[in-house]
């Protein structure tokens, strides 16, 4: 049982990585990694169950709260990125430099 | 009285104060404004003059000691410890170092002294002092030394001084050249104490490495190490105290300040080695081989530089070869295990040796600084205080009775016809004649006679007050310090033979009365034969020779500086260049550069992974993330 959950959970995960790795577009970047961080509360759950405790419930709601906080945080930097070059491809911003 | 012991520790450490303080005064000021020269001078002979105080307390606290008790230590701390080697900077005042402290500060205060007047107008005022002061505390930590490591410290505390006073007129090429010639020939010197220390140390260094743990352990020591130690040793003495063949620097540091030649190439410095060999005397006394080869050594220099003097025309070369042979005379002293007379002639040299030199500074400053004794004469009437103290000093170093060289003279040349080494008593009386004559040779050539430069003569004066005083003060101890040692044959009681001899390992050799005077009627006779040569040659006025055969070797010192240079100077030039020009830029270059290519070469390669995308960082951190989970699994299972 257990097992078909963390199948999917690592197959979520990798996706995400994939995703974070090949696209290039900052937003498929972005949700990438909020793929990665589902992938891993649908890990926390299912041990939560398996165990029969809340503590992978805890994380989950914490893990959520921080993804949407940081989404916030993140969407403001792409609309920042989006005024200083016109562009959301990350490969134009390879330099420290502006 | 406890608390006497707690004075020792201040007694080097008043002249350094006072080196720090003028040296911080100075460098401050020495593009700006100075300060005021007799603040300067206050300041300098404050340090010095408190300690010569302190030394007379603890010397006469220590006379009040029961005579086996005559050691005060004071331990200020621990400076290092390695091993079996604990080595405390602690000082210890027994009679010999008592009786070094108090001369090497009473005459160190007449000098600063006497220095005020001498270097009066000169730019460096102040740097002279700060010198001047730091020679005296390092002098001092020298003699104060408990253990021969707290010694090294002092010994090379006055090899630095004595090379930057060498050099203190530094504008001057030929001055510099001096400076660095006695610094490397002390090195070399110095080399030899250091194998000494350690060959010391391995053999018998784990009962403690203090003067008197060692003595304890002498006996542990297998001659032919216990000879290479006194031999080592030996070496670092031939070096501070101008012996065959270290002897080289002396005569040309006397391109340093007058006072300078006075105090560290005179009295103080160059009898550092006579000091330690006697410090160390439970060795010699053991190895006799080894004192024996001191001896010959000593009275060997003696002979040499005594022939140099005869021949020579700068007045202060005059005094510095008669040091060197003065010097040879003490190792002759120590060497034939006679350390009591050794140390006593030091005592005695200091007084009128220092004297000497003050007297020739004065002329020399009355000159406007000419030193050829050719260009003398007559200046007797010019400057009566300088020349009846110069007569004193010179018959003192004469050793004519009853002034002080003769008594210390005489005691050494006994002691080594008592102790059965016949020979170097022959050459010591040979060397008191030879004294004798370019000692008076000195004094007609300067005072008597006709003047041979008259525009010199003319404008020539006595020296002021500050500079006369302390002549008369160094005359009077030149003339009568001989006292002190009286021999029985006079009535007297042997004081400070007898005041040594807790710190000394010596014999007491038994001679008739009758031949102890025949041995000083024959160093008398020899003295009065130097004298008479002098004045039939030089008394009336004489002029400048021309030097032919033997007096021209003597007056080219045998060419010993020459051969030195084409032996020793250039070979190793030869080898420098070799270095520098193929073995540096194709050798020891090459591995330089080879290092420096790897990192050129390790960083270029890794700079293509630095691209800049940051997915490419992503794939990175997965990467780095997965191995670290494989190793973890890896490891767990």
């Amino acid at each position: 049982m257990i097992q078909d959950y963390l199948i999917l959970s690592i197959i979520l995960f990798c996706l995400g990585i994939l995703g974070v790795i090949t696209r290039r577009n900052v937003f498929t970047v972005f949700m990438s990694i909020e793929l990665m961080l589902n992938a891993a509360n649908l890990a926390f759950i299912a041990f939560s169950r398996l165990h029969e405790s809340m503590d992978g419930h805890v994380l989950a709601m914490m893990i959520m709260a921080v993804a949407a906080a940081e989404a916030a945080l993140a969407l403001a930097v792409v609309i920042l990125l989006h005024k200083h070059k016109g562009k959301l491809d990350t490969n134009v911003f390879s330099l420290l430099r502006g | 009285m406890e608390h006497t012991a707690n004075y020792i520790g201040l007694i080097p450490l008043l002249p350094l104060v006072g080196a720090v303080v003028i040296g911080l005064m100075h460098m401050f000021t020495c593009t700006g404004k100075a300060f005021s020269e007799k603040l300067y001078g206050a300041l300098a002979c404050v340090g010095p003059v408190l300690s010569f105080f302190l030394a007379l307390v603890v010397f006469f606290h220590l006379r009040d000691l029961p005579v086996d008790q005559r050691h005060l230590t004071h331990n200020v701390f621990t400076w290092f410890a390695v091993g079996d080697l604990k080595v405390d900077m602690a000082f210890l005042v027994d009679p010999l170092s008592g009786l070094y402290l108090l001369f090497v500060t009473f005459i160190g205060s007449l000098i600063h002294i006497y220095s005020i007047g001498y270097m009066a107008g000169d730019e460096n005022f102040g740097k002279f002092f700060c010198y001047l002061n730091l020679f005296l505390g390092s002098m001092l930590i020298l003699v104060l030394g408990s253990g021969p490591v707290v010694m090294f410290v002092g010994w090379e505390g006055v090899g630095l001084c004595s090379y930057l006073l060498i050099s203190f007129f530094a504008t001057d090429t030929e001055n510099v050249l001096a400076g660095n010639k006695a610094f490397i020939v002390n090195r070399i010197g110095d080399l030899g104490f250091v194998l000494g220390m350690s060959v010391l140390f391995w053999a018998i260094g784990s009962g403690g490495f203090d003067y008197l743990s060692l003595k304890a352990n002498t006996h542990l020591l297998t001659p032919g190490v216990g000879i290479a130690v006194c031999l080592l040793l030996f070496i670092g003495a031939c070096g501070k105290s101008a012996q065959i063949p270290l002897y080289v620097w002396l005569p040309d540091a006397m391109a340093g300040p007058t006072p300078v030649s006075a105090l560290i190439h005179a009295a103080t410095m160059v009898t550092a080695g006579v000091y330690m060999v006697a410090r160390f005397s439970f060795m010699y006394a053991h190895f006799t081989t080894a004192g024996t080869i001191v001896a010959w050594v000593g009275i060997l220099t003696a002979l040499l530089s005594a022939i140099y003097g005869m021949f020579q025309s700068d007045i202060k070369k005059i005094l510095a070869y008669s040091t060197v042979s003065q010097l040879g005379y003490m190792f002759a002293g120590v060497g034939v295990a006679a350390y009591s007379a050794g140390i006593f002639h030091v005592f005695t040299h200091a007084f009128f040796k220092a004297l000497l030199f003050l007297g020739a500074g004065s002329v020399i400053y009355a000159l406007h600084h000419q030193q050829d004794v050719w260009q003398m004469g007559g200046l007797k009437n010019k400057m009566p205080r300088t020349y009846m103290t110069m007569l004193i000093g010179a018959l003192a170093l004469a050793g004519f009775p009853p002034f002080s060289g003769f008594f210390s003279k005489d005691e050494i040349l006994f002691m080594a016809l008592a102790n059965g080494h016949t020979g170097i008593w022959l050459i010591g009386v040979l060397v008191a004649a030879m004294t004798a004559y370019y000692t008076f040779r000195l004094i007609f050539l300067v005072f008597h006679g006709t003047p041979r430069n008259q525009e010199a003569y003319d404008h020539a004066h006595e020296a002021p007050a500050v500079m006369t005083v302390p002549l008369i003060v160094l005359a009077a101890g030149a003339a009568l310090a001989g006292v002190l040692n009286l021999p029985a044959l006079f009535g007297g009681n042997m004081v400070v033979s007898t005041w040594l001899e807790p710190s000394l390992t010596e014999h007491h050799p038994h001679m008739s009365h009758g031949v102890e005077i025949l041995a000083m009627l024959a160093s008398v006779v020899a003295v009065v034969i130097g004298i008479t040569i002098a004045y039939k040659k030089f008394g009336q006025g004489a002029e400048e020779p021309e030097f032919t055969g033997f007096a021209k070797l003597g007056y080219h010192k045998f060419y010993v500086d020459e051969i030195y240079n084409a032996v020793f100077v250039q070979p190793f030039k030869g080898i420098g260049s070799v270095i520098s020009r193929f073995l540096e830029p194709n050798v020891t270059d090459s591995f330089v550069k080879f290092a420096t290519w790897i990192y050129r070469k390790a960083g270029t390669s890794f700079k293509a992974l630095q691209v800049g995308y940051v997915r490419v960082y992503a794939l990175y951190m997965v990467i780095g993330l997965s191995l670290m989970s494989l190793f973890l699994s890896q490891s767990i299972n």
